[in-house]
């Protein structure tokens, strides 16, 4: 691990860093601030000053607190989303990758059909029919995304199910959990832990774009995307408050991509060197 | 394998086109009536008397099989008859006939401006390969891709319109308006999806031209001594022609998704609006035209991709 750190390219250290930060500052920063995320300690929209770094908000709570509690809820979701869509996608694709016949078919039948129209359109249609409660939104998000992971899965596995080592295992008599657990999984893992990212980047920014729609996270709770619907109106008075919550987002975004590419490449120059 | 003929591999692919045409018609109508109650329950909510949820439930015909419900609500649709609207009681096509054509009008405009600039960009960034062009594009692009269209929107909107003001804040689109006026009013919503496609069909153009030409029949032709633009013009263009269309439909496709949220920053008042309006107020049958529209104008951007991927890539006429 250690060592895959030493050999990232500077973008991907960079990145890194970002996401170390983003992360300790969204957990810590909120019992460091001196205000509550919901106390009303100011008045609307006041400019960045010494007593709020980052000003007010659409009633007067200072922005910072805010944004470091919302990005925790953001960063929240869509970790409990991508856990969901691995919990569901990757037995799934091993299964179908390992078993195959009209599982299988089965199976990938029912992700074409998910994945035949807009993850967001689909999201606004069921929201509309079971509400936007936060289990809901986590479980929508995770089978939505659970499609990809499945894909992937299946696609990785099934390379692997045709190796040799995999055929001996089998002849060997090992049973189904051992071969699963000991032989396919950890050669599946590097694949899964870059798209673990990619996924949670996607997550991160579909909660967002949902709450900032008004059918995301509702009141009193609240998240970046939300944040940014909250503060929307002060833009017309030249006020940067709803473009700092989209500003955190995005740079946590970006630090994540940037260890993603740092990871793929890494991976590409090992498989050169074979 | 014997050659398939050409209208036959089309045909096939209109054929599975229209299934999953129907496929996401039951989703559409599915993902609707998958709650533990039923839509009258749903709109009326927890305080509503037993009364009432009944007269809504037949007034909306509810008691019958949803198979039944289904199948009458896909006739009615084809047949251009898509209901009314529970909260306000209109007819839904109404509602639909100016939004629908809104949203159009800005979604083409911005493909119009996207579609050649970021294919360009892209051809642009496989030219400089390695080159600091190429790494300032590929840059740009892991940018756009990490950053969520709202904040583009609003840093459009403060600069350009607020700060600046060279650009309308509420994007509004009336009927007395000329072409110009038009074009002015959607300007700042457009170049907002214009950045949000175009990073996206920059780096899928890329990757298509650099697979393309790092293609040993391209270095036959080079070693031949064939000039530089003869090689693109004659040999990697052609083949190249095939991912490039798919990049293009790929792209509206993508604007589909890009509309919904940029209308919500500019207040543009198109289907985007009307579905999100229709979702929080759970107008059921509001929701689903709306889901429809939005999913088949995808499914059938998506056929005519492969389609004119089969009439480009002589490849794909002799599947393995």
């Amino acid at each position: 691990m250690i060592t895959i750190i030493r050999n990232f390219e500077i973008g991907a250290k960079i990145g890194l860093g970002i996401v170390v930060m983003f992360l300790l500052a969204v957990f810590l920063g909120p019992l460091l601030s001196p205000y509550s995320e919901v106390e009303i300690v100011g008045n609307v929209w006041e400019s960045p000053n010494a007593k709020h770094w980052l000003g007010t908000d659409n009633v007067g709570r200072d922005l910072m607190t805010r944004i470091l509690t919302g990005g925790r809820m953001t960063v929240i979701i869509s970790l409990m989303a991508t856990w969901g869509a691995f919990l569901i996608g990757c037995p799934l694709g091993i299964a179908a990758a390992v078993v195959g016949g009209w599982f299988e078919l089965m199976v990938a039948r029912a992700v074409d059909a998910l994945m035949a129209f807009p993850g967001l359109i689909l999201a606004l249609i069921v929201l509309s029919a079971i509400g936007t409660s936060i289990p809901t939104l986590i479980l929508m998000m995770s089978v939505l995304a659970s499609t990809i992971v499945f894909r992937l899965t299946r696609a990785v596995a099934a390379d692997i199910v045709a190796m040799d080592y995999i055929e001996v295992a089998r002849l060997r008599g090992e049973n189904m959990r051992w071969f699963l657990v000991k032989e396919i999984l950890p050669n599946v893992a590097p694949t899964l832990i870059t798209e673990f990212g990619l996924r949670f980047v996607y997550a991160a920014i579909l909660i967002s774009s949902l709450s900032f729609l008004g059918i995301g996270i509702q009141p009193p709770h609240a998240d970046l995307g939300g944040m940014v619907k909250e503060n929307a109106l002060a833009v017309t008075f030249g006020r940067s408050a709803p473009i700092l919550p989209a500003v955190a987002l995005s740079f946590l975004a970006i630090g994540v991509n940037l260890v993603v590419d740092g990871v793929l490449r890494h991976n590409a120059k090992l498989d050169r060197r074979k | 394998m014997p050659k398939t003929s050409m209208t036959g591999l089309v045909l096939k692919r209109l054929a599975s086109g229209l299934v999953t045409l129907l496929v996401v018609s039951v989703m559409v109508f599915v993902g609707t009536e998958i709650l533990p109650g039923d839509v009258a329950e749903a709109i009326l909510g927890q305080q509503a008397t037993p009364e009432a949820v009944q007269t809504l439930r037949d007034k909306l015909g509810l008691d019958r099989p949803a198979a039944v419900r289904y199948v009458e609500w896909l006739w009615n649709f084809a047949h251009g008859d898509l209901g009314q609207s529970l909260v306000s009681g209109r007819e839904i096509s109404d509602l639909i006939g100016v939004r629908l054509h809104n949203s159009m009008f800005l979604a083409l405009t911005a493909a119009v401006i996207a579609i050649p600039l970021s294919v360009g960009l892209g051809l642009l960034a496989a030219f400089f390969e390695g080159r600091l062009a190429d790494k300032g594009i590929t840059a740009s692009t892991l940018i756009f891709v990490s950053t969520p269209d709202f904040l583009i929107g609003y840093l459009l909107l403060l600069w350009g319109a607020v700060k600046l003001g060279w650009f309308p804040a509420l994007s509004r689109l009336s009927s007395g308006m000329s072409i110009m006026d038009q074009l002015h009013a959607i300007a700042m919503p457009c170049l907002t999806l214009t950045l949000v496609v175009s990073s996206h069909t920059m780096r899928l153009t890329r990757t298509a031209i650099l697979s393309v030409m790092s293609q040993p029949y391209i270095e036959m032709a080079e070693l031949k001594g064939v000039s530089r633009e003869r090689i693109i013009i004659r040999h990697a263009f052609p083949n190249a022609l095939s991912p490039v269309l798919n990049i293009v439909l790929l792209t509206l496709a993508y604007l589909i998704v890009g509309v919904v949220v940029v209308e919500a920053v500019f207040n543009y008042s198109g289907m985007g609006r009307l579905m999100i309006d229709a979702v929080s107020k759970r107008d059921m049958p509001l929701v689903q035209a709306c889901g429809l529209i939005f999913a088949t104008v995808y499914v059938l951007l998506n056929l005519t991709a492969d389609i004119l991927s089969i009439l480009t890539n002589p490849r794909r006429r002799h599947p393995k």
